[in-house]
C-alpha cells in the first residue's frame, strides 16, 4: 500500500490522525480553513495559521469503484470504494478517504452499491493513523 | 490584422505533420519528434533552417537542443515548454502566436512525441517518490488519472441527471468519426452501444470505452505571421483567438477542493478566448475537443458557452456531436479513437477541417475551436479560415 508522502505543511495532518484526531489548516488570523496545507491563507495572506479540530461528521459528495489495472497492492482487494467527504464543520473542504464497516476493515469491505452521495459518514481511524469514514448510521 | 495589439489573425499555421499512430511504433520518442517536424515543415515548404522559435509541453521527452540538431533548425530566438501535461497541447500554438506577434520570433513549430502505447505508464511508477499533493489522494486508491476524472464525473452525474448514454454518445460520435480515417487506430472497429453497456469497468462511472488509447506517434504544425502564411504552399489557418486558464484556487485533476469542482479551467479559459474573438460558440462550425475521457467533453461543452452549465450532457443527445449535427467534434476520431498523443491531433484535425480536407469533412467549415485538457490547467484555440 502507498503511505503519505508528507511535506512540511501537510505532516501536522498526518500527526494529529495518527492521534486519532481529525484537524485542518485554518487561519491564525481571519479563521478560514484551507485545505490542502499551504504556507500561505489566500484570503487575507497571513502566514500564521493553527490546526483546528473537527467533529469529523461529513456527507459523500461523490465517489468511484476503482477496477484493475490497479498498483498489485490496491488490485488484490477492487473493486473497492473511493469517496470524497465534504466536511460538515467546513462545508468546501473534501477529503478522499474510503467507506470501510469499521475502522480496520480491507479497502473493499463495504459493498459499493451500498454508497449513496449524500450519505452521513463519521471518521474513524485505523491502527496505522490513516483516517477511514464509516456510515454515522450503518 | 482587426481590433488592437495581439494575437488575433495575426498568425497562422502553415504546415502539419504527423507519424504513423500505432499500439507499438518501433522509433523512439526523439526519431518520431524528428519526423513528425520534419514533415510538417514539408508540408509548409519551408526550410528547417528557417525554424526560430519552438514550443512543447514539460512532459515531452525529446528537447529543444536535441531537436534542433537533429533536423537542422536555424538559430533559435524563442522557445518555450507549457506544463500539466495535456492541457498544454493549444498552450504550444498559443506560445508561439504571441512570440511571432511581437516579433521575437518569424518561424514556430510547436511538437508532441509520446510513446504512451509501449511505454509506461506514470502511475504505475512506485520506485519514484511520489508527488507530495498525492499523499491526499493515492494512499486511499485513487490512483489513476481516470479515477480522479470518474469521481467528478459520478458528482456530475448526480447533480445534473447526466448518464451514461450520454458518455456513450461522446465515445460513439469519436469511433465513427475514427471510421471515417484510415490513420486512424480504430479506423476499422466500429463501436455498438451492447459492447459500451457491457464492457469492463475502469473506475465506475467510467467503462473501457470513456477512456482514451493508449498511442505512440508524434505530430506537430508549423506557425508564421499572417503575412508570411500568404507566401506558403497550403492555405492558411489563422489562430483567431488563443487562451490559457488556471482558475482561482484550482488543484489539477483532484480539483476537488475549490468552491465549484464542476466548473474547471475550461470556463477561465474560454472568457478570455471569446473576449477577444469576432465569433460566438453559436459561430463555431466544428470543434476538437479534449477527450483523454468522455466526461471532459460534457463538461468542456459548458465551459466554452455551447451551452449552459449542467446541460453538458442532455446536449450530446439526438447527435448533435455527428457530423450534420449540431457541434461535430472530434472528426479525425479523438484521443478516444483515432490517437492519444496528448491533444495535439486535435490541433491538427483542426486545421484539416478548415483547409477542406478532413476524412469526415464538415461541408465548408471555416471556424474550428481546439481545447487542451479540462481538469488541469489548460489551454485553446480559435481557428478560423
Amino acid at each position: 500500500m502507498l503511505s503519505p508522502v508528507t511535506d512540511a505543511d501537510g505532516a501536522p495532518f498526518w500527526r494529529y490522525a495518527a492521534q486519532g484526531e481529525l484537524r485542518v489548516q485554518t487561519c491564525a488570523d481571519c479563521a478560514e480553513p484551507r485545505f490542502p496545507p499551504r504556507p500561505c491563507c489566500p484570503h487575507c495572506q497571513s502566514f500564521t495559521s493553527e490546526w483546528r479540530r473537527l467533529s469529523g461528521r461529513g456527507r459523500i459528495w461523490s465517489y468511484v469503484v476503482p477496477h484493475p489495472p490497479l498498483l498489485p497492492d490496491y488490485a488484490a482487494q477492487a473493486p473497492y470504494n473511493v469517496i470524497v467527504v465534504e466536511l460538515t464543520d467546513a462545508p468546501r473542504i473534501r477529503l478522499i478517504g474510503n467507506l470501510v464497516p469499521e475502522a480496520n476493515a480491507p479497502l473493499g469491505a463495504f459493498p459499493p452499491d451500498r454508497i449513496r452521495i449524500g450519505a452521513r459518514v463519521q471518521a474513524v481511524f485505523d491502527d496505522a493513523g490513516l483516517p477511514r469514514w464509516i456510515l454515522e448510521r450503518p | 490584422m482587426t481590433g488592437g495589439p495581439g494575437v488575433k489573425d495575426a498568425t497562422a499555421i502553415v504546415g502539419i505533420g504527423q507519424t504513423p499512430f500505432a499500439k507499438r511504433l518501433p522509433e523512439d520518442e526523439r526519431t518520431l519528434a524528428c519526423r513528425a517536424v520534419l514533415a510538417a515543415l514539408d508540408d509548409a515548404g519551408i526550410a528547417p533552417g528557417e525554424v526560430d522559435a519552438l514550443a512543447s509541453y514539460t512532459m515531452e521527452e525529446t528537447d529543444e537542443v536535441e531537436l534542433a540538431k537533429a533536423v537542422g533548425l536555424g538559430d533559435l530566438t524563442f522557445f518555450s515548454k507549457v506544463g500539466f501535461g495535456g492541457g498544454g497541447s493549444c498552450a504550444t500554438v498559443a506560445h508561439l502566436a504571441a512570440a511571432i506577434a511581437a516579433g521575437q520570433a518569424t518561424v514556430g513549430v510547436a511538437w508532441r512525441s509520446r510513446k504512451r502505447g509501449s511505454g509506461p505508464r506514470p502511475w504505475t511508477n512506485t520506485t519514484a517518490q511520489l508527488p507530495t499533493p498525492a499523499q491526499w489522494t493515492r494512499p486511499f486508491g485513487l490512483l489513476r488519472p481516470a479515477d480522479e476524472i470518474a469521481m467528478l464525473a459520478r458528482r456530475y452525474m448526480h447533480e445534473y441527471g447526466a448518464t451514461r448514454d450520454h458518455l456513450f454518445n461522446v465515445a460513439l460520435a469519436c469511433r465513427n468519426r475514427a471510421n471515417q480515417n484510415p490513420a486512424a487506430i480504430m479506423y476499422d472497429r466500429p463501436l455498438t452501444r451492447e459492447m459500451y453497456m457491457t464492457s469492463r469497468w475502469i473506475s465506475e462511472p467510467l467503462c473501457l470505452y470513456d477512456n482514451c488509447l493508449e498511442t505512440d506517434g508524434a505530430l506537430a504544425c508549423v506557425i508564421v505571421s499572417a503575412e508570411r502564411a500568404r507566401d506558403c504552399r497550403r492555405r492558411p489557418v489563422y489562430v483567431h483567438s488563443a487562451a490559457q486558464g488556471l482558475p482561482a484556487q484550482h488543484h489539477g485533476m483532484v480539483n476537488y477542493w475549490n468552491d465549484d469542482p464542476l466548473t474547471g479551467p475550461s470556463w477561465t479559459a474560454a472568457r478570455h478566448l471569446w473576449k477577444h474573438a469576432d465569433f460566438t460558440p453559436a459561430d463555431v462550425d466544428v470543434a476538437q475537443i479534449y477527450d483523454a475521457f468522455t466526461p471532459l467533453v460534457p463538461l468542456s461543452l459548458e465551459g466554452y458557452g455551447f451551452c449552459g452549465r449542467g446541460e453538458g450532457g442532455a446536449f450530446t443527445e439526438g447527435g448533435a456531436l455527428e457530423i450534420g449535427g449540431r457541434l461535430p467534434v472530434n472528426t479525425g476520431g479523438g484521443g478516444l479513437s483515432e490517437a492519444y498523443v496528448h491533444g495535439f491531433n486535435l490541433i491538427n484535425e483542426g486545421v484539416k477541417q478548415l483547409r477542406g480536407i478532413a476524412t469526415a469533412q464538415v461541408p465548408g467549415a471555416a471556424t474550428c475551436l481546439v481545447t487542451a485538457g479540462e481538469g488541469v490547467p489548460t489551454s485553446a484555440l480559435l481557428l478560423r479560415s
